[in-house]
């Protein structure tokens, strides 16, 4: 590489820089007082994008019209950042956190689909920034006059921040209630009205880091998404609730994915190395080995003391005669159904799986993942792969494939258990992006984006019927097992870690050779559940292993309950089959699960079936 | 000015408060006394809305209180100073004072940064230090600061004594005495008996959730038995 063109990746990587940087302020600033991890953090940004869009043809191409659109776009995503806390958020401060995940997991899906009604599937590219679409000249080379402005806002925006943060009260009030916001509340501070603000100020930043994108990269529907996976990465990075940790982050990521794009392949030692396929990976790359030298990240600081936690409630065993009669007559429904319900029924009981092997790490292992996709995916597309790549039978590529989805947990594992609370989710989700670009860009080993067809049962099991029994057998067999597994000393003593690291350690447990060995399980069983839905699909492709199969996932989860066992079966099955009623009727399933999910939210805090339970509970102490 | 009747409440599934009653006039400075774990903290928190009394009524100022949120109740004019100190220690000392300001109030005194720092000399040397970076007694100073700002007519003092230097505890002591004459009162928390007898003058007596004791300070100076029951060690 020349000076020159070292120079033009720099800017280059400085100016994509900008958005990145504005986008997890916003993010870190609302985590640092709310602590709520807001996955519509990303949806807010894609708003600003379609937002100024929108407004741009509205006033016209001229600077002013363009300008005015940036800003009016970014005040009116500060307006939905607003409602979204007003209407919900607000509603639900003291749930468990896990809950408010749920919410904002809803709030994406709601939002994709206004978006997608408002302004239609295709991608809209919107215009160059009038008086800037020339280019300057620098050493030879042309850049973009308005990349150079992108250059420039973000030290303005930081430096506007620092002096908001620092120097007026509310500033103050910010920074005190992300330290200890009870205390604040005591001293007669409005809780609700802060965070309303705080949620205002993110959701700007949000808009605006979204609206100034819009002369470089199209509006569509998968920005929320790949924007809150970039942002989540330079928050951690920059360390959580650091302003200026998220500014040296945003730098160092964005300028690291122009080097990769500017680098493209090179041959070292008569290998050809290629750069440009590594820009999907370095920003989690990088965030890897931040975490492990820096487990609080760059300019982080440890967390502080989360208020102190409800205890857990007790963890019930369901009965062998719950279970079996439910494994009867889940046998039986063939028998009664047509082909199309086996179907749903087969998707349900690898479902169930999936979701009880992420319940077990995040619930009583005490590990939140946001990436478990990856276990499911890795097992689906190593299933598919030994059949057709390598030659195996059906059944042999069946039973090796949870292995090997396995192994990847021992290698992702052996990082994530370094790390706990939402640096750990952060990494998992890193892992699981990581997995998702090889298979994506991998075309001739995993057929990249169209994934691997073809990936059919053996012969007796090529009946639908036949092949749901399979199923049942197989992942019944793992959930029974990841439950039996809770009541053994090793679940015991995992519970006994999350409930008290120190005092667990002290009494001798190695906690994290437990918790390693407890992401290597469930990796395994979220990888069988992952074969078993291969074969019974025929097909993989690459959303098996992306951040929305993860997301589900925790919906599963958390709309049955982490509080119960039969929860998160009971999440499964529920989300399964009515996203499968909701998506044939209508263009706008995301819309409607995502009202859905919101109303059990606000309804039942505990969960599905642990809201059910209370009610039961109440019901027999009023007839009592 | 403050009132409680029958307050109960619970930490989790912990029975703490069994019906606490006591009462707080203007102007005067009444003493919790009582061992670790008899529930003083608990029945401040209760009063300030940190705990939820689950039963019980609360009346400051002629207002029931019990139901309301922790910033209703400071901004009626309650001001609370937790025992852990709970300093922003991000922020200097000026800053924590900010956050703790709240607009003037008839009939009670307006505290300034000014005034506060003629009360509490060290920390006019320190105002842009961050409160981390105190010790614990100029971290004690300061948040009696912080919560006057809001310009309080009652006060709840969280074991103001504990784990100083006997030279500090006989500025808070001072300290304390400057507030009545202010006209605020003041409801302590104390171990130290020697401590609340120099600056109380009223005491009540709690233990195991329940009020043992209330009267003069002399009563309870010149009752051994009773000091013996549940104050020592």
């Amino acid at each position: 590489m020349t000076l020159a063109s070292i120079i033009i990746q720099l800017l280059n990587g400085l100016a994509a820089a900008a958005s990145l940087f504005l986008v997890s302020a916003g993010l870190s600033l609302i985590f640092g007082v709310t602590r709520i991890v807001n996955f519509a953090h990303g949806s807010l940004y894609m708003l600003g994008l379609y937002g100024a869009y929108s407004l741009i043809q509205f006033f016209g191409r001229t600077p002013l019209g363009f300008w005015g659109a940036v800003v009016l776009a970014a005040l009116a995503v500060g307006l939905v950042g607003i409602l979204i806390e007003v209407l919900v958020l607000r509603r639900i401060y003291r749930a468990p956190e896990l809950f408010q995940l749920l919410a904002t997991f809803a709030v994406v899906l709601v939002i994709k689909d206004i978006a997608l009604f408002t302004w239609g599937a295709e991608d809209l590219v919107g215009p160059r920034a009038p008086g800037l679409s020339m280019a300057v000249e620098i050493m030879g080379r042309r850049i973009p006059a308005y990349d150079l402005v992108l250059i420039a806002i973000g030290p303005v925006v930081l430096g506007a921040l620092w002096l908001l943060l620092t120097r007026t009260r509310w500033g103050a009030l910010v920074r005190a209630a992300t330290q200890d916001r009870e205390m604040v509340g005591a001293l007669g501070v409005d809780q609700a009205r802060l965070f309303t603000s705080v949620f205002f100020v993110g959701s700007v930043l949000a808009g605006l880091g979204g609206a100034l994108q819009i002369p470089r990269e199209p509006a569509n529907l998968e920005l929320d998404l790949a924007i809150i996976a970039d942002a989540f990465v330079i928050t951690v990075v920059g360390g959580l609730g650091s302003i200026g940790g998220a500014f040296l982050a945003a730098i160092v990521i964005g300028v690291a994915k122009a080097f990769c794009v500017g680098i493209g392949s090179v041959t070292w030692f008569g290998f050809e190395v290629s750069f440009s396929k590594l820009t999907l990976v370095v920003e989690f790359l990088i965030m890897a080995l931040v975490l492990v030298v820096r487990p609080y990240g760059l300019l982080g600081k440890p967390q502080a003391a989360q208020r102190a936690a409800e205890p857990a409630p007790r963890l019930q065993v369901p009965s062998w005669t719950f279970a079996l009669v439910w494994l009867a007559l889940l046998a039986l429904v063939p028998l009664a159904a047509d082909r199309y319900t086996t179907i749903l029924l087969t998707d349900i009981v690898c479902f169930a799986l999936f979701a009880v092997s992420l319940h077990f790490i995040m619930g009583p292992a005490g590990m939140v993942s946001f990436g478990h996709a990856a276990y499911f995916g890795i097992g689906a597309y190593a299933a598919g792969l030994l059949l057709k790549r390598f030659g195996l039978p059906m059944e042999a590529a069946l039973l090796l494939a949870p292995l090997i989805a396995g192994l990847f947990a021992i290698v992702y594992g052996w990082f994530c258990v370094r790390l706990s609370g939402v640096y750990l989710a952060m990494l998992t989700l890193a892992f699981a992006q990581i997995s998702w670009s090889v298979v994506f860009q991998w075309d001739s080993m995993t057929g990249g984006s169209n994934g691997v067809f073809g990936v059919w049962p053996s012969a007796w099991l090529s009946d639908k019927t036949a092949y749901y029994y399979l199923a049942l057998v197989l992942c019944g067999a793992g959930i029974l097992f990841l439950w039996r597994v809770l009541f053994s000393p090793f679940g015991y003593a995992l519970r006994a870690g999350r409930d008290s690291p120190l005092r667990a350690e002290a009494i001798g447990i190695d906690l994290r050779g437990f918790q390693w060995a407890a992401f290597a399980l469930v990796g395994a069983l979220a990888g069988l559940a992952g074969a078993v839905y291969a074969f019974s699909k025929g097909s993989i492709s690459p959303s098996s292993i992306s951040i929305a199969q993860s997301t589900d996932g925790l919906i599963m989860v958390l709309l049955g309950g982490v509080e119960t066992l039969t929860g998160p079966v009971v999440g499964a099955a529920i989300f399964t089959w009515l996203r499968d009623v909701v998506a044939r009727n209508t263009e706008f399933w995301r819309a409607v699960m995502g009202g859905v999910i919101l109303l059990i939210v606000l309804l039942f805090p505990q969960g599905l079936v642990g809201g059910l339970k209370a009610l039961v509970v109440r019901w027999r102490e009023q007839r009592a | 000015m403050l009132q409680v009747a029958d307050l109960h409440a619970f930490y989790g599934r912990a029975h703490i408060l069994h019906g606490i009653s006591l009462e707080a006039r203007a102007g005067e400075v009444v003493a919790l006394l009582g061992r670790n774990g008899a529930g003083k903290s608990t029945a401040m928190k209760a009063i300030m809305g940190l705990v939820p009394p689950a039963r019980g009524m609360v009346s400051f100022g002629g207002k029931r209180i019990e139901r309301l949120p922790p910033y209703r109740i400071a901004r009626l004019g309650l001001g609370y100073v937790p025992e852990e100190r709970r300093i922003f220690t991000e922020l200097s000392v000026m800053e924590n004072l900010e956050v703790g300001r709240q607009a003037a109030r008839t009939g009670v005194p307006t505290w300034t940064e000014e005034k506060l720092f003629a009360l509490f000399p060290n920390l006019a040397r320190m105002r842009e230090r961050p409160g981390g970076r105190m010790s614990g007694g100029e971290q004690q100073m300061l948040t009696i600061a912080r919560t006057l700002m809001g310009n309080p007519s009652c006060v709840l003092l969280d074991e103001p004594s504990e784990g100083l230097a006997p030279i500090i505890v006989e500025e808070m002591a001072n300290s304390i005495r400057a507030l009545k004459g202010e006209g605020v009162s003041v409801i302590l928390c104390e171990q130290n008996l020697h401590f609340a007898l120099g600056v109380a003058d009223r005491a009540y007596i709690i233990e195991k959730g329940q009020i043992r004791f209330g009267g003069s300070m002399e009563e309870l100076a010149a009752n051994d038995s009773l000091r013996e029951q549940y104050l020592s060690v």
